[in-house]
């Protein structure tokens, strides 16, 4: 008998790869409206900040249900918000500006929604690759430090969504709702922790 | 021990059959939201509503129009962009935020009995019907290119009726420096219209000397049919010189104003819509470039012509202004 969180795990693993096989479903059936461009790019984008909520989820479970295997989830759901974020730079890179590296540095320069987009992915690219548990082991404590980038991400995600945008859209709105109720977690949990320590300290003395 | 035992189903918790039948549709609209749709769908108009009316399936076709002539003013030498794009990719708030809502929303649209309120500065006001406001003029196909804002395009056949020649109709005073163009409000058949996603009813509007240029017309059609909901019906402006957002759908008010109407993009971001909204590839969108489009249908980006390649007929309209002011 497997570990529930190993099945678990699995699971997610397959579920998480629906996103993309509907993709390719919806190109095949020739599906991908009338500008097909447009939509790739804002369905991988979708998918891309949905998963980083996800990922940001995982640690306040823990804390809430005290289900701490749940962790194991982490690394891989991260890497899924990575692979969504690639899909969505590409489709920029290739079939938007098609290697049309002067527009795009310009784009990148001129535009502060592209340039937090390109942030993002830079930051997640750097996540990504020290996700391993070799970098987890020569980082050590840096590790911890360098892997916060996850909620400079997430904001900067968020408002490149928010700019890119015309008018505030539900998508947008469920996120933003997500993301603050997560991020406002951590920001309680560490206060709390800290005050805690604080106060056992002085009880110490 | 005797331990009472409340009934499963209490029968307010029965689904109405109504609903029930209509489940399918929910579930649709619940799957669209996905993630923390609760929330979401619970306060969306867009979700099911109890509605009279059902939904049609598949591509519809409006009624075949007679007697419309090919006009010189049309644009030659470009390829069409097929109908099912035309109807099925639009910008159309008053049915939600995203390209294909119009296309699964504008059926609750009920384009006839339709009246048009002709007011302001004019010899000629009153409330119109769609028969009685367009009957007098002969219907023209107008192809022209469609630049959006969003830096896409399309190359439409309207067909439609010059808007100097509706404006001659009305004799407009010397006061009317303005033509200002409104939105039908009506939630009901327009469900974004009980969102704040934009101030509603829309609002637009055009100088008198560009509304009086022979390019702008009134649409009543497309394709040679009907105008399909989605685009606007029954009637809607057409400006081809200036970015899509200028042309105003399901129009119920004209009026002849002595002010620049305050056009609804311009209020909601008045840094990024002005009111003149001329495409113009050397004047960037704030957020993003207005050099190339994306014409609908193709792969490679293509370069944005100075009012969208009508500038022989239009430039001379804006002699003497600052380009960087006519975003």
């Amino acid at each position: 008998m497997k570990k529930p969180v190993v099945v678990l795990k699995r699971g997610i693993f397959i579920a998480a790869l629906i996103p993309a096989a509907v993709l390719v479903y919806y190109a095949v059936q020739g599906d991908l409206t009338a500008n097909p461009i447009e939509f790739i790019t804002h369905f991988t984008g979708d998918w891309a900040i949905r998963f980083l909520v996800i990922t940001l989820a995982v640690t306040p479970i823990r804390r809430v249900t005290g289900w701490n295997q749940i962790i194991q989830l982490r690394r891989m759901l991260g890497l899924f918000a990575f692979f969504y974020a690639t899909l969505h730079f590409l489709t920029w890179f290739v079939l938007d500006w098609f290697f049309d590296f002067r527009q795009m540095a310009e784009d990148i320069g001129k535009r502060p929604f592209i340039t937090l987009g390109m942030a993002t992915f830079v930051m997640l690219l750097a996540l990504a690759v020290t996700s391993t548990q070799g970098s987890v082991r020569r980082l050590g404590k840096r590790w911890t430090q360098l892997h916060r980038l996850i909620y400079v991400a997430a904001c900067t995600a968020l408002l490149h969504f928010w700019l890119a945008r015309k008018t505030v859209v539900p998508q947008f709105q469920v996120v933003l709702v997500a993301a603050v109720v997560l991020l406002g977690f951590r920001a309680w949990w560490t206060l709390r922790t800290r005050t805690r320590a604080q106060a056992r300290a002085s009880i110490a003395h | 021990m005797f331990i009472r035992k409340a009934p499963d189903l209490r029968y307010s918790e029965i689904t109405p059959k109504s609903l029930y039948l209509r489940r399918r549709e929910f579930l649709q609209t619940a799957a669209g939201a996905a993630i923390g749709a609760a929330a979401v769908a619970a306060a969306s108009p867009f979700a099911a509503s109890v509605a009279a009316q059902q939904k049609p399936q598949g591509t519809v076709h409006g009624a075949k129009l007679a007697n419309v002539k090919k006009s010189p003013l049309s644009t030659t030498g470009e390829k069409l962009t097929p109908f099912d794009d035309v109807t099925s990719y639009n910008n159309f708030y008053e049915y939600g935020p995203y390209k294909e809502d119009p296309k699964e929303n504008a059926w609750r649209l009920k384009p006839r009995p339709w009246t048009i309120q002709v007011d302001g500065y004019a010899e000629k006001k009153g409330t119109f019907g769609f028969d009685e406001f367009t009957q007098p003029y002969a219907l023209e196909e107008r192809v022209y290119r469609m630049r959006c804002v969003e830096a896409w395009s399309m190359v439409i056949p309207w067909v439609g009726i010059p808007l100097k020649d509706i404006i001659a109709t009305y004799k407009p005073t010397s006061q009317a420096k303005y033509v200002e163009f409104v939105t039908a409000f009506n939630p009901a058949q327009m469900p974004g219209q009980s969102t704040r996603m934009l101030p509603w009813p829309y609002v637009e509007g055009l100088r008198m000397d560009e509304a009086m240029n022979p390019l702008a017309i009134l649409a009543v059609g497309l394709y040679e049919e009907t105008l399909p909901n989605q685009d606007g019906a029954p009637i809607r402006l057409v400006v081809p010189w200036k970015y899509g957002f200028k042309g105003v759908k399901s129009i119920s008010k004209i009026r002849f104003v002595d002010y620049q109407p305050k056009n609804t993009w311009q209020v909601m971001t008045p840094n990024e819509y002005g009111f003149f909204a001329n495409v113009n590839p050397a004047v960037d969108h704030p957020r993003w470039s207005q050099a190339s489009e994306r014409r609908i249908g193709e792969f490679f980006r293509r370069k944005t012509l100075p009012f969208n390649g009508y500038a022989d007929q239009v430039a001379s309209l804006y002699a003497g202004m600052d380009p960087k002011k006519l975003y």
